[in-house]
């Protein structure tokens, strides 16, 4: 699914990467497959009686819908009788008839295109909500491989295609087949002859609507990517206006979204001028059955082979029999988006939730207070792909301890600090809380036991009160506030326009990096848990920030087993002992002080780091 | 930029046109194209008049050679010339209205597809030169929706609304008229049935229009919320926090649901009305048609033309509620994007200042009026100084910047340190001209800053942001942005300083595409790449904004170590925030509170200064000496 985009022609500007493609199926054959086939049967199971009552009514609708111009041509027949009888009473029945079919055809259009919305409306809901779920579910290693822009892309623009398909007529496309094969049989039964020499206009049109199809799902893919270059780059540019301006990128931007532009341009143009031959093209072929009727048919009425008001009932439905066709071959591009969107959707429901909650779950041992919970690794291993990050890992931190793990970048020190919080399940061995294996324990008790807090300190948009609180829902206001108390939040949050109700803003984005890592702190201080992991926590804050946060965690670590990565060693100094990682193994194992005193990696990293602060 | 600064907007002269003005004021992006609209126009005129044709030629049919030979009940001879005649008349007609659909088809193609991308290359433009204030005040999916929403309403009104609401208003007078002259009084009921419609759909297209914008606002929420839980994921699983999120997520997602239920059933409305109206009509034709045909006012191929014509009546009917809405929404459009365009740059380059901004026109590239004095191209060093500075961003009660006087010699490298918030990164954006004092001068090699032409104060200035910018784009246009015509040695010099050789082991070396869209890097990388972009410029003035607060130990000291020689050839003010930083410079000054409150070198400032003491000290260093 890896696919190269070569830094070829006009954009070589673009660079060159390896584009991760989620497949697009191929053609109408292959479009709806097996998998989507039976998402999309589970998703309309709980409405099959609408279904089936949506094809009753669209049938109702269609009868009716061809009984209009018949009537007008009975009643057409009709009006010789009238002069010469002048008994009104039938032409009345007819118009009467008329009536009813125009009403029964209003009340069933009113009532399909309502319960096809309806039932749309919540196939999606119950998608987005499966989709979402889902996503929570699937372990930190999916999420790792697969973006998430990608995460969003299935849960926006696919959902949104498949709104999109009864949103935008697939009514009407239901509704055009329809009534072409309820027109075409009317016709037949009428008059066949001239049924026959109407119905030889499918020929070229078939024709005609396959070269459309063809060309269209080629120039809409086109107009797609082109737009979506024309969107990056602007976004970019405006994101990114300090550097744009202050490297007088403008004149070169200038030029490289003109370029963009121009493409975009040249490929709706194209799909405009698709349509400028297609849709013409469906009206040549119905005026030309229009000649046929008056030409032949007139004919066939002289020849007293068919009366004048069958004559008037096909031109009226020829009004309405090919039009449709416009409808049906422009929904096509509709259509194929939501099958891939379908496709693309269902191959994450399949992705198995492999970090899953145990089926029985074992309960933990109650915890003494404020004593914290032993863990233990026991013959771990653990890789990604062929490389084999921890080779057979044993280690135990006894309840309460708090241990520093430092090492170089690759040794493994984020690893184990995943496997501790059940981010990933180890390819071997075992991890235990309190002798418990966390694979045994509930979701609840596990989240509610261990906490790990990265560099990546994410605030969602709602007040900081409200973020504070998502590490305990139900949290009262006085419990956020203690929580940001006792991490030395409370000061730079009261200071803020809006206190705790101050809303957190996009992503986060009006606190600085060291304000926000605080909430994050009390944000796990105020869910208690007995294990807490920091991986590089403080790693993104500046001198005075670092201080208050080491401050902090005097607090937050109390009474807690701790286990803290970082590469500036001045927040290591908190840890009671001192594992220093080699290639997955423990090279150096110790209290900070003997570790110093016997001069091996941790000493030498320990200098280092001084001079650095010279 | 620093936290928190930007709280009020600073937007275009809104509500100085109504929207109907600035649809109005699109005629200058209309006029190259006058020839092609009067052609779609002409085209559309013809190809209704065939429509119209055809039940004519029906009831002629009708009424003359196949009445005559029903009548006579005898063999078809007669009158079959004429049928042919109209047959074939029938077929010309037909091909007639497909031959006209198609040109106007293909013009309105070229037309508008030119007229909505000269629209597009405006606005981006003209954002391009508005400067960060402008673009802080504005969320980039704003300036979006006009640059590709907006203008497709504009396009979409411009090419098929303009043609057709002239197109529909000529057919359906015509075809009431002609209706009127085969029977009066069925004439009149006709367009007293039909009148209301028009109504009837400006109404619901309203209604339906509302609902949809409201939907899409609704499903803007909604994808925030996805976003969040995408980002966020990690913080969602060690909180264990999975089950109130989907929570909140279905909660918004209902709403939408709501929201298009209600969109379905007007649609559902609405169709069926719109069918039913002509029906009525139809019916009430057919009765009193039949009276009048069999009272000799009407023939039986008028009876019929007539029930044709009026199902032809409601294309023109539906299409002038559709266009009107469109008309509408066109204009709002319209005045969205005059909005941006009518924004007049707040920093230009001295010339453009003069000739008067307020057209809102481009100001050409302005040629080098004011040389920098004593600089030469290439030339290594520059001298700045800070003149008593000031500024306060619009709508913030205190200034960032208060009266700050900063000198620095040619060649000489200062470090500025402060906490976050102390308007730092402000002091830098002020030199390079992304923002203008509100008081004082800054002076470069004794000109005020604000009398030299843009490009020539950016091409001696050069600055590294703290949170790097990399587009979606190769290394090499990332790292060439100030400098596009380097050559690849002093690229991959630059890379070298920068410590940022990792460059040739991607992929695709420095053809790999990094950014969003691309390689993902470290922030550490990505820091080294936008420090290889500020070195390669050449500047005679350096400026860095804390550019090593991403690597880690052991980098940070290699970069430091190749940033001494980048300093050694050019005038640098770097910000920073670590003791290995500030070691590369001559002179440290200290801003707080946005106020230069010591200037000093490290050595000195520890001992002067007790906040800097606290900026720079860490507990480590109690901590070793304990």
């Amino acid at each position: 699914m890896t696919e190269v985009t070569a830094a070829s022609g006009t954009h070589a500007w673009r660079g060159i990467a390896a584009e991760e493609i989620d497949e697009l199926p191929k053609g109408l054959s292959l479009l709806l497959r097996r998998r989507s086939r039976a998402l999309l049967a589970d998703l309309l199971r709980p409405h099959r009686s609408t279904v089936a009552m949506i094809a009753a009514s669209i049938v109702i609708f269609n009868l009716a819908v061809l009984a209009g111009p018949w009537l007008v041509g009975i009643a057409v027949d009709k009006v010789p009788a009238l002069i010469s009888t002048k008994d009104p009473v039938p032409i009345i029945i007819v118009v009467v008839e008329f009536v009813v079919a125009a009403l029964l055809a209003a009340t069933a259009n009113s009532w399909f295109v309502s319960a096809i919305g309806t039932m749309g409306g919540q196939v999606v809901l119950d998608l987005r909500q499966r989709l979402f779920m889902h996503f929570q579910r699937l372990p930190v290693s999916f999420h790792e491989k697969y973006t998430s822009g990608r995460v969003i892309s299935r849960q926006v623009s696919d959902v949104d295609s498949i709104a999109g398909l009864f949103d935008e007529g697939l009514d009407s496309l239901v509704s055009a087949v329809f009534s072409m094969i309820f027109i075409g049989s009317g016709m037949l039964l009428l008059d066949w002859p001239l049924a026959l020499a109407i119905l030889v206009g499918f020929v070229p049109l078939a024709w005609l609507s396959a070269w459309f199809r063809r060309e269209s799902a080629a120039t809409y893919r086109r107009t797609r990517d082109t737009i979506a270059l024309v969107i990056v780059h602007f976004v970019e540019t405006f994101n990114g206006i300090r550097a744009v301006q202050s490297f007088r990128r403008e004149p070169r931007n200038e030029e490289i979204f003109g370029r963009l532009n121009a493409d975009y341009g040249r490929a709706t143009k194209r799909s405009m001028r698709l349509i400028a031959l297609f849709f013409p093209g469906v009206t040549l072929v119905g005026n030309l059955a229009m000649g046929v009727v008056l030409l032949y048919g007139g004919f066939r009425v002289m020849d007293h082979q068919m009366p004048v008001g069958v004559l008037v009932t096909f031109m009226l439905y020829l009004t309405r029999f090919f039009e449709p066709l416009q409808d049906v071959s422009q929904f096509y591009s509709t259509f194929q988006s939501a099958a891939a969107g379908l496709e693309k959707i269902s191959g994450v429901l399949d992705e198995p939730p492999s970090v899953a909650e145990p089926a029985s779950p074992v309960a933990l041992p109650s915890r003494r207070p404020a004593a914290g919970r032993e863990l233990r690794m026991t013959g771990v291993t653990f890789g990604y792909r062929d490389a084999v990050v921890l080779p057979d890992f044993n280690l135990v931190i006894p309840a309460g301890q708090k241990v520093a793990l430092v090492g170089a970048t690759g040794a493994g020190k984020t690893t184990i600090a995943r496997l501790l919080a059940r981010f990933y399940d180890p390819d071997e061995g075992r991890v235990l809380l309190d002798g418990v294996d966390l694979r045994d324990l509930s979701d609840a008790d596990l989240r509610g036991e261990i906490v790990l807090i990265t560099q990546e300190n994410f605030l969602f948009s709602a007040t900081i009160a409200e973020n504070i609180a998502l590490g305990k829902p139900g949290a009262t206001r006085a419990e956020a506030t203690e929580a940001a108390r006792a991490v030395g939040a409370d000061e730079f949050i009261t200071a803020l326009p809006d206190g705790y109700d101050t809303q957190a803003g996009k992503r986060g984005g009006r606190l600085s990096a060291g304000q926000r890592q605080l909430i994050s702190f009390a944000r796990a201080f105020i869910s208690a848990p007995s294990v807490l992991l920091l991986d590089e926590a403080t790693s993104l804050l500046d001198l005075p920030s670092e201080r208050t946060v080491q401050q902090a965690l005097q607090t937050v670590l109390a009474g807690r087993t701790a286990v803290i990565i970082a590469h500036r060693l001045s927040t290591v100094r908190i840890a009671d002992r001192v594992l220093v990682l080699d290639h997955g193994q423990l090279a150096e194992d110790g209290s900070p002080q003997t570790l110093l005193q016997a001069g091996g990696e941790y000493a030498d990293l320990h200098n280092r780091w001084l001079t650095s602060l010279a | 930029m620093d936290a928190g600064e930007l709280t009020s907007i600073r937007r275009g002269p809104q509500g100085s046109q109504t929207p109907l003005q600035a649809l109005w004021r699109l005629r200058e992006y209309l006029r190259p194209y006058y020839g092609q609209l009067a052609l779609m126009l002409i085209t559309a005129l013809i190809g209704s008049g065939t429509e119209i044709a055809i039940p004519l030629l029906a009831k002629t049919a009708i009424d003359g050679p196949v009445r005559a030979a029903a009548a006579i009940r005898t063999g078809h001879v007669h009158g079959a010339g004429l049928l042919i005649v109209i047959g074939v008349a029938a077929l010309l007609i037909g091909a007639a209205d497909v031959a006209c659909n198609i040109i106007r088809r293909w013009v309105q193609a070229t037309a508008v597809v030119a007229l909505e991308q000269s629209m597009r290359d405006d606005i981006y433009r003209h954002l391009q030169e508005l400067e960060p204030g402008f673009h802080d005040a504005w969320q980039s999916g704003q300036l979006l929706s006009r640059a590709t929403t907006d203008l497709s309403a504009i396009r979409r009104f411009s090419g098929f609304g303009i043609v057709f609401l002239i197109t529909s208003v000529v057919s359906f007078v015509f075809i009431i008229a002609l209706l009127v002259r085969l029977n009066p009084l069925l004439g009149m009921l006709t367009a007293a049935v039909f009148a209301p419609v028009t109504v009837l759909c400006l109404r619901f297209e309203r209604r339906y229009r509302v609902l949809s914008r409201r939907e899409q606002d609704q499903q803007d929420d909604l994808a925030t919320n996805v976003e969040e839980a995408a980002a966020g994921i990690g913080v969602l699983k060690s909180l264990g926090r999975r089950r109130e999120a989907a929570a909140a997520h279905a909660g918004l997602a209902r709403i939408v649901y709501a929201t298009s239920v209600g969109k379905a059933r007007l649609r559902g409305r609405f169709w069926a009305g719109l069918d039913l109206v002509p029906n009525v009509a139809i019916a009430l034709i057919l009765l009193l048609g039949a009276f009048a045909v069999s009272g000799g006012e009407l023939t039986t191929g008028g009876l019929v033309a007539y029930v044709a014509l009026v199902l032809l009546l409601v294309w023109p009917i539906e299409a002038l509620g559709y266009i009107l809405s469109l008309g509408q929404e066109a204009a709002t459009a319209a005045q969205r994007v005059y909005e941006i365009l009518d924004t007049p740059p707040g920093i230009v380059s001295p010339e453009v200042q003069a000739e008067g901004q307020d057209q809102g026109g481009r100001p050409a590239q302005a040629p080098l009026a004011v040389p920098l004095p004593r600089s030469a191209p290439g030339r290594a060093t520059a001298k700045l100084i800070l003149d008593h500075v000031s500024f306060r961003y619009p709508g913030a009660a205190a200034p960032v910047l208060r009266d700050v006087c900063l000198e620095l010699a040619e060649g000489e490298t200062v470090a500025l340190a402060g906490a976050t918030g102390s308007g730092k990164t402000t002091l830098l954006s002020l030199i390079v001209r992304l923002a203008d004092p509100a008081a004082g001068t800054i002076w470069l090699d004794g000109t005020d800053i604000r009398s030299l032409p843009l490009p020539v104060l950016r091409s001696t200035v050069a600055c590294a942001f703290e949170d790097p910018t990399l587009f979606s784009a190769s290394v090499r246009e990332n790292v060439t942005l100030g400098r596009p015509d380097a050559t690849e040695a002093e690229i991959s010099a630059a890379l070298v300083a920068a410590q940022a050789e990792f460059s040739d082991d991607l992929p695709w070396g420095l053809d790999t595409r990094i950014g969003e869209q691309g390689m993902s890097l470290s922030g550490g990388q990505r820091q080294r790449i936008a420090l290889a972009r500020a070195i390669l410029a050449r500047p005679a003035l350096l400026l860095l904004d804390d550019p090593l607060s991403a690597l880690d130990v052991h980098t940070e000291a290699k970069v430091t170590q190749a940033l001494g020689q980048v300093f050694a050839s050019a005038t640098a003010l770097v910000v920073a925030h670590r003791p290995s930083t500030v070691a590369l410079a001559d002179r440290v000054a200290v801003l707080d509170d946005g106020e230069i409150i010591a200037t000093g070198t490290h050595r000195d400032l520890l001992r002067s200064s007790p906040r800097y003491r606290y900026l720079m000290s860490t507990e480590a260093d109690s901590g070793a000496r304990r």
